[in-house]
C-alpha cells in the first residue's frame, strides 16, 4: 500500500476533492438558503420559481450536470473562467455541484422551517418586525438549528458525490483511482481500501459533529 | 379604536358578521362568549394577522394599512399576548424583550435593556432575564410575553386568552400583571374566560356569539341582568360549576 503513496499523488487528489467540497457547500448553502427563503415567501410567483427549481434540479442526475458545466458553458457558449485547463474544470464543477446540492439544501432548511411553530412568526409579526426582519431574527436561527442532521447529511452526500467531477476530468480522488487502476491491476484490493478508507476519514467526522451540534444547539420548547 | 361594519369568512364559514365596535382611550374592554364565537378572530384582525373582507378599523383616526411597512408599524403600535405565550424559543428572556425596541424603535442596546429590566421589575421576572423561555413556568413565560408587549409602547394591548394555557396555580399571577396594567391606563381587549377579572377590571363587557356581538355593557349589568338569551344562557353555564 506504501507503494501507492511513493508513486501516486494520493494526498493531492484528496486535496483536490475537499477543495471541491468545501467550495461547492458554501455555495450550496448560499444558493440553498436564497430557494429556501423563496419557496417560504408569502409572495406566490417566488415560491413556484423556488419549487421549479427544486423540482429540476433533484431530479436531474449529477452526471448530466456536471457534463452540461463542462460542453454547454466551457465548450458550447465560451464560458472560460481560466484559461488553465484545469482550473477551469475544477471552477465549473464546483459551480455545477453547489448548484444541484443546493435543492438538498433548501429541502433541508424547508424541512427545519416545519419545525418552528407558527406561533414564533405570528409574534415577530405581532412586535411590528417585517418579512426579512423575521426571517433572520426568529425563523432562519431556529430553522437552521431544527436542520443541523438533514444538512450533515446532505453535506456527506456533497463529499462523495464530488467523485462525479472526474467525468470532466478534474484530478480528485476517483480520477486518480481510474488511473491506478490501469496501471497497477495488481494492487486493486489496496487501491479500493484507500481510497474507500480515505473517504470515510472525510465524512465520518461530518455525522458525528452534526450529531453534536444538534443536540447541543437544539432549540428547546 | 373604531371598527365598523367588519365580515371576515373562513371559505364558506362566516366567522365575523357585521362587527361595531368603538373603543377609547384607556378603556379596557373583555370579550365574553363561547367557542368559536369569533373572539379570538377579532382580535387577530385588528393588528391584521388575519385579513378581512369587508368593513374597517381605524386606530386614532388612521384606518388599518393594507401591507408593507407601514403595517409593520402598526403592528409595532398594538402589543398582542397570545394563548401560548410565544417566546421566540432561541433567544434569552432579556432577548425577547429587546429585540423589538432595537429592531423596530432603533433603540441602542443599553437603552433597550435597560427598559426591559425595568419591564421585567414590573411583571416580576427580573431573576430569569438569562434564562432561555423553556426554563421558566408558563406563568412567568406570559408575563414576560406582556413586557415584550408592552416594551413597544402600544397604544393598545390585546390579549387572546392570555390564561387559557397556563396551569391554575399560574393564572393569579398573570391576571394581576394585567390589573395593575389596566389600572395603569393602558387601553385594552383582553379576551377570556376569567369572569372574576371582567368584573374587577373592565370598562365594558363585550358579548359575542356565532360571529356576532350580542350584547355590551358594563361588567356589573352584564353579569347580574343579561337581557339576551344567548348571553343568560351562557352565563348560567358557567356561574353554576
Amino acid at each position: 500500500m506504501g507503494e501507492l503513496f511513493s508513486q501516486y499523488n494520493v494526498l493531492g487528489a484528496f486535496g483536490i476533492t475537499i477543495v471541491l467540497t468545501v467550495l461547492s457547500a458554501l455555495g450550496a448553502l448560499v444558493i440553498g438558503t436564497l430557494v429556501a427563503i423563496m419557496r417560504v415567501s408569502p409572495v406566490g410567483f417566488l415560491n413556484k420559481l423556488g419549487a421549479l427549481y427544486v423540482n429540476l434540479v433533484r431530479n436531474t442526475p449529477l452526471t448530466l450536470i456536471i457534463v452540461f458545466c463542462n460542453i454547454g458553458f466551457i465548450v458550447n457558449l465560451g464560458m472560460s473562467v481560466s484559461d488553465d485547463f484545469a482550473r477551469n474544470n475544477l471552477v465549473w464543477a464546483t459551480i455545477g455541484l453547489a448548484f444541484y446540492h443546493a435543492a438538498f439544501v433548501c429541502e433541508a432548511l424547508r424541512s427545519g422551517v416545519n419545525t418552528v411553530p407558527a406561533g414564533q412568526a405570528e409574534a415577530a409579526r405581532s412586535i411590528g418586525l417585517s418579512f426579512g426582519q423575521s426571517l433572520r431574527e426568529v425563523l432562519l436561527p431556529q430553522a437552521f438549528r431544527g436542520a443541523i442532521t438533514p444538512l450533515g447529511n446532505t453535506l456527506i452526500a456533497l463529499t462523495k458525490n464530488t467523485t462525479v467531477a472526474t467525468a470532466i476530468g478534474v484530478a480528485e480522488v476517483a480520477g486518480l483511482m481510474k488511473t491506478m487502476q490501469e496501471d497497477r491491476p495488481d494492487l486493486m484490493v489496496p487501491i479500493f481500501l484507500v481510497v474507500a478508507i480515505g473517504f470515510v476519514i472525510l465524512t465520518l467526522p461530518i455525522g458525528l459533529v452534526t450529531t453534536h451540534l444538534s443536540q447541543k444547539l437544539a432549540v428547546k420548547r | 379604536m373604531v371598527i365598523t361594519g367588519l365580515n371576515k369568512h373562513f371559505g364558506e364559514l362566516h366567522v365575523l358578521r357585521d362587527i361595531n365596535l368603538t373603543i377609547g382611550k384607556g378603556e379596557v374592554v373583555v370579550v365574553l362568549g363561547p367557542s368559536g364565537s369569533g373572539k379570538s378572530t377579532l382580535c387577530r384582525t385588528i393588528n391584521r394577522l388575519e385579513p378581512f373582507e369587508t368593513g374597517s378599523i381605524t386606530i386614532d383616526g388612521v384606518p388599518l394599512p393594507d401591507e408593507g411597512k407601514s403595517l409593520a408599524q402598526l403592528r409595532a403600535d398594538v402589543g398582542m399576548v397570545f394563548q401560548s405565550f410565544n417566546l421566540f424559543a432561541h433567544k434569552t428572556i432579556l432577548e425577547n424583550i429587546t429585540l423589538g425596541p432595537m429592531k423596530v424603535r432603533k433603540k441602542s442596546k443599553a437603552d433597550a435593556e435597560k427598559d426591559a429590566m425595568a419591564l421585567l421589575e414590573r411583571v416580576g421576572v427580573t431573576a430569569q432575564a438569562n434564562k432561555y423561555p423553556a426554563q421558566l413556568s408558563g406563568g412567568q413565560q406570559q408575563r414576560v410575553a406582556i413586557a415584550r408587549a408592552l416594551a413597544m409602547r402600544p397604544k393598545v394591548m390585546l390579549f387572546d386568552e392570555p390564561t387559557s394555557a397556563l396551569d391554575p396555580e399560574m393564572v393569579n399571577e398573570v391576571l394581576e400583571v394585567m390589573t395593575e396594567l389596566a389600572q395603569s391606563g393602558m387601553t385594552m381587549i383582553v379576551i377570556t374566560h376569567e369572569m372574576g377579572f371582567a368584573r374587577r377590571a373592565a370598562n365594558r363587557v363585550v358579548f359575542m356569539a356565532d360571529g356576532q356581538i350580542v350584547e355590551t355593557g358594563t361588567p356589573d349589568t352584564f353579569f347580574n341582568n343579561p337581557t339576551s338569551h344567548r348571553a343568560q344562557d351562557f352565563l348560567g353555564k358557567i356561574l353554576s360549576h
